[in-house]
């Protein structure tokens, strides 16, 4: 069978209004854009709380984080996201549940499952890391702090935290990387994100082959740029001769 | 919520199961195959070959899995027709494994390469001086301790990728995942099966983890 | 038995070897010193050819290493060579570190193989530990398991690069030991060393070496005996360490 090459299709009307297929690729981009950011967001904050729960003189704290990053950790992504999108709703008070299911539209219920989603998965995995890097820094450090008066949280928030973070920039870099790749899963579940788009795309044109090419081309532009932007962040905030651990 | 029904539908899920087993097993194997190929590639003085290899690794790491899962699924019958000339049908299962050995080798690369860099340099030089070849040294010498030290890491990705083979649910494998979905869903109890399975995923990945984690610290002494 | 002429050797502007000749007879012993950095350990492994060179040949038992058409792993396997750091496989049993490469390089049987090394393990008085790994023996111990895996490969001549010096200093003699007692049944030698006692006992010749070329070449009765003859450079070495 012949293949019809045509690097041109996605100039082409998508038949739907006065779409072009590369309308739809910028479409499902700001969706794979605007999950991935809100689901960082909500990583970074409840793993850098967990991380440092996970390393406070607290029994009940320290295993309720560990809890949280067994659960999180060791169930596929996919199965979470079946859990928040079809199940969690079920289970939400009877005015939440009829908001989710009637008011929200499709995709606005999709996107509050998967950034929820993919917030606290990525979250076990922040927390993990904050937790090295807090354990990474030399005991003298909380000591230090202690002799200087400081209570426990302020230790943390003044001496122990603004170390770690500099030393674990490069893991949470690839972190936030993997929250890109990973938003694709909100595909499974209806949402028109890049890999969606692009599906839709292959299925429409029959120029598969294009549409898959840029796809791949726009997640590793995507990629490189983020990673620029993280290595600069790492330059601005490095301090000379702090010492530089972890890395993988 | 009632989990009853869970039990008459254990040979069903179990047939799911094994197709998760079978992509995980041939894809570990595989994966590390080429994976190793492609350190020693990357590894190699020669410079087109490195720059090759290192181009696979940085282009497969940066692409999301389900897209690859779902290119070669479209992508994999295209292919095969242009090479055969002949329809070959593939199923949905080569198509995934083929997706996940090339997409797991980039990161079984990365593990491999640390594991040869940190062998000290001198057992090179020994195997060298006593007439080994390039293939001898590597595979008598370099590769066994290499496999001993990055065992840990090896298991590590391959719990990852355990947990990654519920993608195929994209392009309709039967797999694990998949079979209680399906099943739930024909019995009316979509969330006492996936329940079910989550608990399967988590039972199985917590205990490796627990056992890698042992293996760790015995060979960290 | 090995002829070096005029070995020229560079990393990137560096010279790190420049214009180095020697000869070494069937059965002479010849100990190589000189300070660190003098580049006397990358001339030994010029000789079996682990480090290449720019310019120059080196000729081991008639084959020339510079030439493209030699067969490397085969002369390697007929040059025996002890390191440093000793390098045996920490993954493999004691027998199989002196077994593997005369059954996968020579193509011996797995019989005649242990047979061999497991005298060539008595004869360095280590035959009890043949089923341990390498971890498990001390630095000496490991060096001369290292000295028996490579005369397991009946070689033609021995290359030592400093043998005795990442030992604690309780185990050099029992290394030095082995090594005189091969000297003194006839093994051609050439032995990048500052042990001088050895030199004195067996080396029919020293050479000198310093910031990459050859500064002595002398029989032994000449280098230690007539020291004021010696070069400048020579001599500080030999005030440093004579000192003991």
């Amino acid at each position: 069978m012949n293949y019809n090459w045509n690097w041109g299709v996605f100039f082409q009307s998508t038949g739907i209004g006065s779409e072009i297929y590369l309308d739809w690729f910028v479409t499902g981009l700001g969706w794979t854009i605007a999950i991935s950011l809100v689901g960082w967001l909500i990583a970074l904050v409840l793993g850098s709380l967990l991380g440092v729960m996970r390393t406070v003189p607290n029994r009940l704290l320290a295993t309720i984080a560990t809890t949280y990053v067994e659960i999180f950790r060791n169930v596929p992504l996919l199965v979470q996201l079946f859990l928040w999108y079809f199940l969690v709703p079920d289970l939400l008070p009877e005015p939440l549940e009829m908001w989710f299911k009637q008011d929200l539209s499709p995709a606005a219920s999709a996107y509050l499952s998967v950034v929820v989603c993919l917030g606290l998965f990525t979250a076990a995995r922040v927390c993990e890391q904050v937790r090295t890097g807090i354990q990474a820094l030399p005991k003298g450090q909380l000591n230090a702090g202690y002799a200087l008066g400081f209570t426990l949280p302020q230790v943390y928030t003044t001496v122990l935290l603004p170390q770690a973070f500099r030393i674990i920039i490069p893991p949470l870099t690839s972190e936030f990387l993997n929250i890109f790749k990973n938003s694709s899963v909100a595909s499974l579940i209806g949402l028109m994100e890049l890999l969606a788009q692009t599906k839709q795309t292959a299925e429409f044109s029959a120029n598969l082959f294009e549409a898959f090419t840029l796809a791949t081309l726009i997640y590793f532009v995507l990629n490189m740029s983020l990673m620029m932007i993280m290595r600069w962040i790492e330059k601005r905030v490095a301090v000379p001769g702090l010492i530089s651990v972890g890395g993988k | 919520m009632d989990f009853s029904a869970i039990i008459p539908a254990l040979p069903g899920l179990w047939i799911g199961m094994i197709t998760t087993l079978e992509l995980l097993v041939l894809g570990v194997c595989g994966g590390v195959a080429l994976g190793t190929a492609l350190a020693l590639m990357r590894l190699s003085h020669n410079k087109t070959l490195a720059k090759i290899a290192a181009t696979y690794v940085s282009y497969f790491r940066s692409i999301p899995l389900l897209l690859v899962i779902t290119w070669f699924y479209f992508a994999v019958p295209f292919v095969l027709r242009w090479i055969t000339g002949v329809d070959t049908p593939v199923g949905a299962f080569s198509s995934c494994l083929v997706a996940f050995v090339m997409f797991e080798a980039a990161y079984f690369c990365e593990i491999v390469r640390a594991g040869i860099q940190a062998i000290p340099r001198g057992q090179m030089g020994a195997a060298y001086a006593l007439g080994m070849t390039y293939g001898q040294t590597m595979r008598l010498v370099i590769l066994p301790q290499a496999f001993r030290k990055m065992t840990p890491l090896l298991l590590q990705q391959s719990i990852i990728l355990f947990q990654d083979t519920s993608l195929v649910y994209t392009v309709g494998l039967m797999d694990l995942l998949n079979a209680a979905r399906s099943r739930g869903d024909i019995l009316g109890q979509p969330h006492e099966f996936l329940i079910f399975a989550g608990l399967v995923y988590f039972v199985i990945s917590f205990t490796a983890s627990r056992a890698v984690k042992h293996l760790q610290k015995r060979l960290a002494v | 038995m090995i002829s070096i002429q005029n070995v020229n050797k560079w990393y990137g502007d560096f010279q790190v070897l420049t214009n180095c000749s020697t000869e070494v007879q069937k059965g002479e012993v010849v100990v190589v010193c000189g300070p660190s950095g003098s580049g006397k350990s990358t001339l030994i492994k010029c000789v079996n050819a682990l480090e290449p060179f720019q310019q120059g040949d080196i000729v081991v038992d008639g084959t020339s290493i510079a030439s493209p058409k030699t067969n490397l792993p085969r002369l390697r396997s007929r040059v025996g060579m002890v390191f440093q750091h000793f390098e045996l496989f920490p993954h493999l049993t004691i027998t199989e570190n002196l077994t593997i490469a005369q059954i996968k390089v020579l193509g011996r049987s797995k019989d005649e193989a242990t047979q061999k090394g497991l005298a060539l393990l008595d004869r360095v008085g280590l035959a009890a530990h043949a089923h341990k790994h390498p971890g498990q023996l001390s630095g000496g111990q490991q060096q001369r398991v290292a000295i028996a895996r490579a005369l397991a490969m009946d070689p033609v001549v021995m290359l030592f690069d400093e043998p005795t010096s990442a030992l604690d200093p309780e185990m050099v003699n029992e290394v030095l030991d082995v090594m005189v007692q091969l000297a003194q049944e006839g093994m051609t030698m050439m032995c990048v060393t500052h042990e001088m006692g050895f030199a004195r006992k067996v080396a029919d010749r020293v050479i000198f070496m310093d910031r990459g070329q050859i500064v002595e070449d002398c029989t032994k009765d000449t280098f230690f005996g007539d020291i004021n003859g010696r070069s400048d450079r020579a001599q500080q070495f030999l005030a440093k360490i004579l000192q003991h």
